[in-house]
């Protein structure tokens, strides 16, 4: 099999953003995945959203585990940083990297194997520690790069491609999320690119930890009759509960909305989150009524898509660490080793008087 | 929207962008991929069945084709149509053995052919090869009409012209040179059962401006000059010559001038640089030869002493458009400007003329002297009588006069056979899946990223020195290769199946260009607005499909399409596929094919 590059012809119209790039700039190679599979769709979906934004792409950190949907950094922000980590342990690596340098902005790009798996611990702690980042599952509810077993979020009673029967509960990251404290929850489907991309966009504007969980069809594992994660069936049980549209200091607003339907949420950094409701008694800004209502909806047998809750005046890990605001892959050896004189400072604020 | 109906020959041809444009509709990508594979004598075959003079055409052909190829909206330039033409005739094998013979057995018919240009000999050759008897006559030496006579050697020589008339004479045309026919009606008492009439338009227009008749000696008709270069009766110019016009003959003129001695080579024209007639690859070439081309200069008066030519005043003007966009040259009221010179060469246009049919035989001619046609069929008011070329409605280009010579066979044929001439012969089409593997299609799918290559041309100061050194030299395997791989293959073609669409966005999401759009239907004015990249240009179609699943449609700008199959590559089930789409038009003899 031949992966022929995209070829580089660019139509003469070809939009560019406030840094002069176009939307190309913003792919990587060419993606080796089965054709059809919803994470090549989430990989333009995270290329239009960084292309609206005017994303310096070498501001960019992209991290990822193992598995078909971590394969995917390789096939967006070709010019950005990136580490393929090992299986289900994304998180550490990159709160690690987060902490060593705040000034990148950080995209987790998962499975749901490799984080409600193998990696379910340390996705809980990203959660909980507000670790400033985009936290993107692409959810498939089968390990796609092993042949399709069931991971921990294929459905009860959802069948394999063979006819087995899934007899164990699923974990629903949205409301493990929810519950340990993210500040940004959001559900989608990579079949919705315009629900999708404003979602991307509003994480990577937010502050804290962000989760998108993207119901993401493995074509060829998990795309038939009996499936929760297929194409039809998620098309046929899609709730979406709201639509976004980010709106970025510079931009003008010209859409008028009836009074009541907008709801206006302004982010630590001057983004806006236009919420148009679907829902008439949502509000995303109530952690515990978004927990109800998600239980609600899933025993209904809905799937719940769009912003689910957000704190808009979140704070994040460096926060609750106090780090100084200078990046510590910056600091020099004189701020790095103060010297004996400091050490014993400490040392003596340390003693029981 | 209503789902668009691709089926029939036309819809698919349109997206052959340089086919459609050829008014032959020579089967472009085709042929390209042929020389591509190094196939040069079946890319050369392809052409001629299709044009007829491939080596000609391929060194002077108008190629109204390289505007409207794809890849020159996409990319800086145009794939260079023409020349790679010229490349499957220069490097092509002996062909003889795969050129179609004439029938032993003639089927009955004589038809005779006035004046031996392409259109004529597109007639002849078509006719003879379904077992007509047919005769050519022409005033001339040789065959090749205009192409011969006005075309100066430096852009197609002698041996070329030889070899591409002579394939069609061998066909056991019977060719008269040498032979003016005077009167039509002494012609139509012999027993033709049809003439056609491709007599070009072989007049050129004078400027009837004070001095000319007293000056005449320095001042020449372009056409008529040209003809006295080509035939060797003129082998000198003095060294100082304006050149009036702005078409293909006037730079034809200048170029020849310049090599016969003409040092201070000037071309003069009324309008401005971008509406001159000439193509501007031709102006090019006049620049590269040194020789300033001077626009808003209208002339005034040839200036004289006692019959010597001093020079020509102009008036310099200036366009206005009036409400309705019409040109208008006035004068800018600036002071005449005079232009010393030693000889003029008046190029500002052609005429028809046709003293030797008589205007009583029932030929009707229009106002501008042109016959009466029926433009489908050629056709003229007296019903064995057709016409073609430059004599059908006004002078055109080489191209068009093949064209008009293969519909102009049709209409003989059926005309010779009692048929109704208004049901034409439909082109045979045919669409064939390209899928051989996963990733593996039977074109080369991966687009060229390579800029357009020039043609390697002889040294300016030896050819400006030989007005029969042919300036060009053509493209070498390598080059033609490399140009080659920069066509698109817009004949092989998207084919959409709603039915087994998933709506995974694949395609869409992989689209280089972003043709493709998932949406929910609309009036056509509307989608073209709400597609990924909005559909500007009016001119290419939208595809639409049924309605899939969701209730939403594919729609595909076909405009900037690259063909590179990548939407097939990634659609999961199949619902894309790439099928060639090969189409023939019409040629006399030819059946509808039958399905
Ligand atoms: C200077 C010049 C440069 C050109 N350059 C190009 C170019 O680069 N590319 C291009 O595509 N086109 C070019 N053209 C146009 C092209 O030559 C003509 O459009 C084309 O030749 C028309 O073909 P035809 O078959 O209609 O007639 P013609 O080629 O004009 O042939 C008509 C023939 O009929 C003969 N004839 C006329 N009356 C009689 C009669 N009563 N009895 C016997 N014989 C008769 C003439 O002698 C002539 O040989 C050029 C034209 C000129 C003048
Ligand atoms: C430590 C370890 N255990 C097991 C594996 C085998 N393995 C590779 S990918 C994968 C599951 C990936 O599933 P998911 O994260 O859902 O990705 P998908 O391929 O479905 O996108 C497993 C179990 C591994 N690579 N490393
Ligand atoms: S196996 Fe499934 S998840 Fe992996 S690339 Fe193929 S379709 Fe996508
Ligand atoms: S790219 Fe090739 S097939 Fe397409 S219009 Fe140009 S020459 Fe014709
Ligand atoms: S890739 Fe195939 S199945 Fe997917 S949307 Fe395109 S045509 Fe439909
Ligand atoms: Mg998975």
């Amino acid at each position: 099999m031949t992966y022929l590059a995209k070829p580089k012809l660019l139509r003469p119209d070809t939009p560019r953003n406030a840094l002069g790039y176009t939307k190309r700039d913003y792919e990587g190679s060419i993606s080796t995945l089965c054709a059809g599979c919803g994470h090549d769709s989430i990989s333009a979906a995270v290329v239009q959203a960084c292309f609206d934004l005017d994303i310096e792409p070498h501001r960019v950190a992209k991290l990822s585990g193992i598995g078909c949907s971590s394969k995917t950094p390789d096939y967006f922000l070709g010019n950005s940083h990136g580490f393929n980590t090992t299986h289900g342990r994304m998180p550490s690596v990159l709160t690690g990297a987060a902490l060593a340098n705040r000034d990148l902005l950080y995209m987790g790009v998962s499975g749901d194997g490799d984080s409600a798996s193998i990696g379910i611990g340390q996705f809980a702690h990203a959660m909980r520690r507000g670790v400033n980042m985009v936290y993107l599952v692409e959810n498939n509810g089968v390990y796609g790069l092993t042949k399709g077993q069931f991971s921990a979020t294929a459905d009860k009673g959802s069948k394999s491609k063979r006819g087995v029967v899934n007899n164990d509960t699923p974990i629903d990251l949205v409301t493990l999320a929810l519950q340990l404290g993210a500040t940004y929850v959001a559900r989608s489907f990579s079949g919705d690119k315009e629900q999708l991309v404003p979602l991307i966009k509003g994480a990577m504007r937010h502050r804290g930890s962000a989760l998108i969980d993207v119901i993401s069809p493995c074509v060829t594992f998990n795309n038939h009759a009996g499936s929760t994660k297929s194409y039809d069936y998620v098309r046929e049980h899609n709730e979406a509960i709201n639509r976004l549209d980010v709106i970025l200091p510079k931009d003008k607003i010209t859409a008028t909305y009836a009074p009541g339907e907008l709801r206006r949420i302004v982010q630590h950094d001057g983004s806006v989150l236009h919420l148009r409701k679907l829902h008439e008694e949502y509000d995303p800004s109530d952690r515990v009524g978004a927990m109800n209502y998600l239980q609600e909806r899933a025993a209904l047998g809905e799937i719940v898509t769009g912003l689910i809750y957000v704190d808009s005046s979140a704070e994040d890990l460096h926060r609750y660490l106090n780090t100084v605001e200078k990046p510590l892959n910056q600091l020099d050896d004189a701020e790095l080793c103060p010297g004996s004189a400091a050490l014993h400072a400490l040392n003596e604020s340390l003693r029981g008087h | 929207m209503k789902p668009t109906n691709t089926g029939g020959p036309d819809y698919y041809h349109k997206v052959v962008d340089c086919q459609w444009a050829c008014p032959a509709h020579t089967p472009v990508p085709e042929y390209i991929r042929l020389i591509a594979g190094g196939r040069y004598s079946d890319a050369y075959m392809i052409n001629w069945h299709s044009n007829v003079f491939p080596g000609i055409l391929g060194r002077v052909c108008d190629r109204p084709c390289e505007p409207a190829c794809r890849r020159g909206r996409i990319d800086k330039e145009p794939v260079a149509i023409c020349r790679l033409k010229r490349v499957a005739a220069d490097l092509k094998d002996d062909i003889k053995e795969q050129l179609p013979k004439a029938p032993e057995k003639k089927n009955g018919k004589r038809v005779a052919c006035v004046g031996a240009g392409p259109a004529s000999l597109t007639v002849a050759r078509d006719l003879a090869l379904q077992g007509y008897e047919v005769s050519v006559f022409d005033a001339g030496k040789a065959a090749g009409g205009m192409v011969r006579t006005q075309i100066p050697k430096f852009r197609l020589p002698d041996s070329v012209l030889d070899e591409e008339c002579g394939y069609i004479i061998d066909l056991g045309v019977d060719l008269h040179l040498n032979h003016w026919i005077d009167s039509l009606k002494k012609m139509l008492d012999e027993p033709w059962d049809a003439v056609f009439i491709g007599t070009g338009a072989p007049r050129g227009r004078d400027a009837d401006l004070p001095g000319r008749k007293e000056a005449a000696k320095h001042i020449h008709i372009g056409i008529d000059w040209l003809a006295n270069v080509a035939f060797g009766h003129t082998t000198s110019i003095a060294p100082r010559v304006i050149v009036l016009g702005g078409g293909n003959t006037a730079m034809d003129c200048c170029r020849s001038a310049r090599r016969l001695g003409g040092a201070d080579v000037k071309v003069v024209v009324r309008s401005g640089f971008d509406e001159m007639k000439a193509s501007p690859w031709e102006k090019e070439e006049a620049m590269h030869e040194q020789i300033p081309i001077i626009n808003m200069h209208v002339p005034k008066e040839f200036v004289h002493d006692n019959g010597k030519l001093k020079g020509v005043m102009f008036e310099i003007v200036k366009a206005e458009y009036d409400e309705k966009g019409r040109r208008k040259l006035v004068p800018t009221g600036e002071p005449d400007v005079f232009m010393e010179c030693d000889e003029v060469l008046v190029a500002i246009g052609q005429e028809n003329a046709f003293p030797w049919i008589e205007k009583d035989i029932g030929i009707a001619f229009d106002k501008w002297g042109l016959p009466v046609l029926n433009a489908k069929t050629f056709q003229s008011t007296l019903p064995k009588v057709f016409f073609g070329g430059d004599a059908a409605f006004g002078p055109k280009n080489i191209i068009t006069a093949v064209a008009h010579g293969h519909e102009a066979a049709i209409s003989i044929d059926l005309f010779c056979k009692g048929r109704n001439l208004e049901l034409r012969v439909p082109p045979n089409f045919s669409l064939v899946s390209q899928k051989m593997g996963i990733h593996e299609w039977i074109y080369d799918n991966q687009v060229s990223e390579e800029e357009r290559k020039k043609v390697p041309v002889k040294a300016l100061e030896k050819t400006l020195k030989d007005i029969k050194l042919e300036l060009e030299l053509g493209f070498d395997p390598f080059m033609a290769c490399s140009e080659a791989e920069r066509c698109l293959n817009c004949d092989v073609q998207t084919v959409f199946n709603a039915k087994t669409c998933i709506e995974c966005d694949a395609c869409a999401d992989i689209c280089p260009t972003e043709c493709i759009t998932f949406t929910t239907n609309g009036e056509e004015e509307d989608l073209r607005t709400r597609l990924k990249a909005p559909a500007k240009n009016l001119d290419q179609a939208l595809v639409v499909s049924d309605a899939l699943k969701t209730g939403r449609v594919m729609v595909k700008d076909e405009n900037i399409c690259l063909h590179c199959g990548m939407c097939a590559e990634r659609c999961p089930t199949g619902a894309w596929d790439m099928q060639k789409f090969f189409l023939q038009a019409a040629q006399a003899g030819m059946e509808a094919p039958r399905t």
